[in-house]
């Protein structure tokens, strides 16, 4: 039976009339998380983990009709059976559980395996069709634990500070740059951000997550407030002319790209830090198998390899063409 | 192995060539002497004998891994580097061993004769002692080709500055033909002792562009003019009674054109000529393709010999007598090499003929001929002018033709390599014939970093079909593609194959039905194609 289905709109829910992260304006949305390819503009309804809900607002607008729900609880929607699940992507990313008549699929939104600290750790949910990302579904992507990154990061701190320098971190703004800000707050004692950070910030602080303050940068701040600061900015500041204030200064991506080595060079890096709220090759694989589903499907990045791979080891697998992201997420600071 | 394996990260991600400096010098003051000689030789392109070849390393990664085929072709494509994507799969180590550099090359060196077995057991121990950075590295050792942005020039200055000896002095030092296993950094840098190398060759001297009018470079007179030809840079040496040729790349090319066997005799000895190998016949050079039938090939064949004759095109004397003249005046340099030229009468022995011009209009002029006379267009060297050493402004400008154009449509796309990894950036280009596409050329430059982001975000989402690595895209993103020459080929469906084909624009502005056609081509052909470069 088909609980969910692929259409135009997103992933479609027949019997509770309702998508999954749609990508064009529907009545009903059920949103994984607030990164941007996945919660858009324009839905009637949207229902998301409570932790999501500020986030959904502070994107999308006040105004949104939005409803949060805890992981783990139940909503009906015409006697479909829906409930949020940890998926330890960000804070408040959640996969879907959909049961119709016994019939059980899940849509995993992005994750990742590790526990980054601020996000609710993923927990596996047996299904019997798991609906999963794949944007890192080759082998050569394997993350090491992140304390190794993080002591990387600290490591080259200090260097750049021993050499005078500035530490500009490129993180994603909503979930990467948190989880450096929460990882890095015993090492660092005061952190500088860009606009793109500080905003979901100052919400995520009101929310009471554990996260260290930190200083907006803005056209006033003063330049010597940059000498051997700890900044951190999204992926966009790069070659920006907003970068240059920081001068002398040490550039720092942090993302599951710079694994490999074209992609760093190609970013002009000084420093690449293998870190990515996606799980790696092995951790697909642990997902795909603690669901215990009979029929999985493989959406965004090497969906088509991953698929095929499974196919191989005996389970029915699929890839299925979304709108988030595909194989350009590369560029697409989301990762 | 660490300190290399750091230093070749370093070098690789940094864009500041300070930095690098910095990091060479740095690299060759502290390193052990073994490896720095065997540094010194890797940077400068003496690559140490493959003991061990690519598919074996892929084999016994598929191996180690158990991964299927078809996921390790689908990683190397993604990643674009052998050497790296191994690294990238292998599990992690067991039996961490630190050991410099030499002692690695060293035992990859004591395995050329040995059996497959003996070879697979060496590499499987090493990928186990190694870290992820050492591996790569190690892979990159066997499989040759370091392509990560250090110019012979920076390692020379480097070195300069580690050993403070004179760049130009220290480039000499360190070519010609030497082998890291019997000979140390510090004998190569103080060889004035013990004697020259017969063979080593001079560092060559390199034109920079011409951008603007010949005008900005003052008057007339003080400038000879020569047709730039296509072929291979080269010097000939003659000492101590044996020949010696070289290229550019300073590759010891001396057996693959047998034709120079007669300068030997006719050569005095102490004479070293620059100049260019060309295929040439009836007092025209030959395609370029016809000369790429002769690089290729370790020993000649006589069919060879008969369709792609080379001759040495020389413009320069470098050392006459015995003694370096490469202070002395390019007038003063080309009388002697006029003379020795017309005194020796060897047929394969030519000289660049100087062209004769009143002014630099007229120069102008002669230059639209360039295409005609199988050149790719004009060298002005300062008559005053030393040779220098590398690539110098000033004193040398190349004054190349505008290269012929096409408007064509990208049909293919495959990944690429190193810094374009993971990105669609090499595609195939088709023209029209009548309601078919043909495909032509393919070209990978020529793209700004954004145009590339822009259009590999496109045909991820245009692509038809996969083959293997390969797209097909939808028809419809329109390049002018800009080229050097063009000759006849069979080996082309289209019939014929370009010189340097390279994106010239994205045509944004051009739908795909008025793309030019293969008559356009065979047209182009017609009209440029007689005597110019493949």
């Amino acid at each position: 039976m088909n609980v969910l289905q692929f259409t135009d709109n997103g992933i479609y829910c027949a019997a509770g009339d309702f998508y999954i992260d749609p990508w064009k304006p529907v009545k009903r949305a059920v949103i994984t998380h607030a990164h941007s390819d996945h919660a858009r503009w324009g839905n009637q309804y949207y229902l998301c983990e409570n932790a999501s809900v500020p986030l959904l607002r502070l994107r999308l607008g006040n105004d949104i009709k939005v409803q949060g729900a805890a992981y783990g609880e139940t909503i009906f929607f015409n006697g479909v059976k829906v409930s949020l699940h940890p998926a330890g992507h960000i804070i408040g990313s959640a996969q879907i559980r959909v049961e119709q008549d016994g019939e059980v699929w899940v849509a995993s939104g992005d994750y990742k395996l590790e526990n980054d600290g601020l996000s609710a750790p993923f927990e596996p949910i047996r299904c019997h069709t798991f609906i999963t990302e794949s944007t890192f579904g080759l082998p050569i992507y394997r993350w090491a634990p992140q304390q190794q990154i993080f002591n990387g990061i600290t490591q080259w701190i200090y260097e750049n500070q021993q050499a005078g320098k500035a530490s500009v971190l490129l993180a994603y703004s909503l979930g990467k740059a948190q989880r450096l800000l929460y990882h890095l707050k015993d090492k660092v004692d005061h952190f500088l951000a860009h606009g793109a950070i500080a905003i979901p910030h100052e919400v995520l602080l009101q929310e009471g997550w554990p996260l260290p303050p930190v200083e907006r940068i803005t056209p006033e701040t003063p330049k010597t407030a940059f000498k051997n600061a700890v900044i951190i900015a999204p992926p966009s500041a790069e070659d920006n002319v907003w970068m240059r204030r920081f001068q002398p200064y040490s550039l720092g991506i942090c993302s599951g790209w710079m694994q490999v080595r074209g992609n760093m060079r190609r970013r002009n890096a000084d420093a690449g830090f293998v870190l990515s709220d996606h799980a790696d090759w092995a951790g697909l694989l642990d997902a795909v198998t603690a669901t215990g589903a009979e029929q999985v499907y493989s959406t965004h990045g090497f969906s088509s390899v991953f698929a095929r791979y499974l196919t191989e080891k005996g389970i029915a697998a699929r890839e299925v063409t979304t709108s988030y992201g595909d194989e350009e997420i590369i560029n697409n600071p989301e990762s | 192995m660490q300190q290399f394996a750091e230093l070749v990260q370093l070098l690789s991600n940094s864009t500041k060539t300070n930095e690098k400096l910095g990091a060479l010098s740095q690299y060759f003051a502290t390193a052990p002497d073994k490896d720095k000689t065997w540094v010194l030789a890797l940077f400068s392109g003496r690559r140490p004998k493959r003991t061990v070849n690519s598919t074996q390393l892929k084999t016994w990664c598929i191996q180690v891994t158990g991964l299927s085929d078809w996921l390790f072709e689908e990683c190397y494509h993604t990643v674009g580097d052998l050497g790296e994507t191994i690294a990238l799969l292998l599990p992690p180590r067991t039996n961490p061993v630190a050991a410099p550099l030499h002692y690695w090359l060293e035992q990859l060196q004591q395995l050329e004769k040995a059996t497959e077995e003996t070879k697979q057991a060496f590499i499987l121990q090493a990928w186990d002692a190694l870290d992820n950075g050492e591996r790569f590295v190690f892979n990159k050792l066997i499989t040759g080709g370091f392509r990560i942005g250090v110019s012979q020039k920076m390692m020379v200055n480097a070195l300069a500055r580690t050993y403070d000896i004179e760049p130009a002095t220290l480039s000499h030092m360190i070519s010609g033909n030497w082998d890291p296993h019997n000979v140390t950094i510090e004998e190569l840098l103080h060889q004035h002792t013990t004697g020259a190398d017969a063979s080593r060759p001079y560092p060559f001297y390199l034109a920079y562009a011409l951008e603007g009018p010949p005008g900005t470079l003052g008057t007339e007179k003080e400038w000879q003019a020569e047709w730039k030809w296509d072929g291979i840079r080269g010097q000939i040496i003659k000492r101590e009674g044996q020949l010696f040729v070289w290229s550019r790349g300073e590759e010891l090319i001396t057996e693959k054109f047998p034709e120079f066997v007669p300068l030997n005799t006719a050569l005095p000895d102490g004479t070293v000529l620059d100049g260019e190998i060309l295929t040439f016949a009836d007092g025209l050079p030959l395609p370029f393709q016809t000369l790429q039938t002769r690089i290729g090939r370790k020993n000649v064949t006589r069919k060879q010999l008969q369709e792609a004759p080379v001759i040495f095109l020389s413009y320069d004397l470098l050392e006459w007598e015995g003694t370096d003249i490469r202070e002395k005046t390019l007038a003063e340099r080309r009388a002697l090499l006029e003379t020795l030229v017309q005194n020796i009468q060897a047929p394969v022995l030519q000289l660049s003929p100087e062209i004769i011009f009143g002014s630099w209009d007229e120069l102008t002029q002669l230059r639209l001929q360039s295409r005609d006379k199988g050149s790719e267009g004009l060298m002005l060297k300062r008559k005053a002018a030393a040779y220098q050493v590398g690539r110098k402004r000033g004193d040398w400008w190349k004054w190349k033709i505008d290269p012929l154009t096409i408007d064509a449509v990208m049909i293919y796309a495959q990944k690429g390599h190193g810094r374009r990894s993971n990105l669609y950036t090499d595609y195939t280009f088709a023209v029209k014939d009548g309601d078919q596409l043909v495909p032509f050329t393919k070209a990978y430059s020529g793209l700004t970093d954004k145009e590339i982001a822009e259009v590999d975000n496109w045909i991820k989402r245009h692509s038809l079909e996969k083959f293997g690595p390969v797209r097909t895209v939808q028809p419809q993103l329109v390049f002018e593609i800009a080229f050097e020459g063009i000759a006849a080929s069979n080996r082309h469906k289209s019939g014929v194959a370009l010189r340097f084909p390279r994106i010239n624009r994205w045509r944004k502005d051009k739908p795909v039905a008025e793309i030019n056609t293969l008559e356009d081509l065979k047209e182009l052909l017609r009209v440029n194609g007689h005597n110019t470069g493949s």
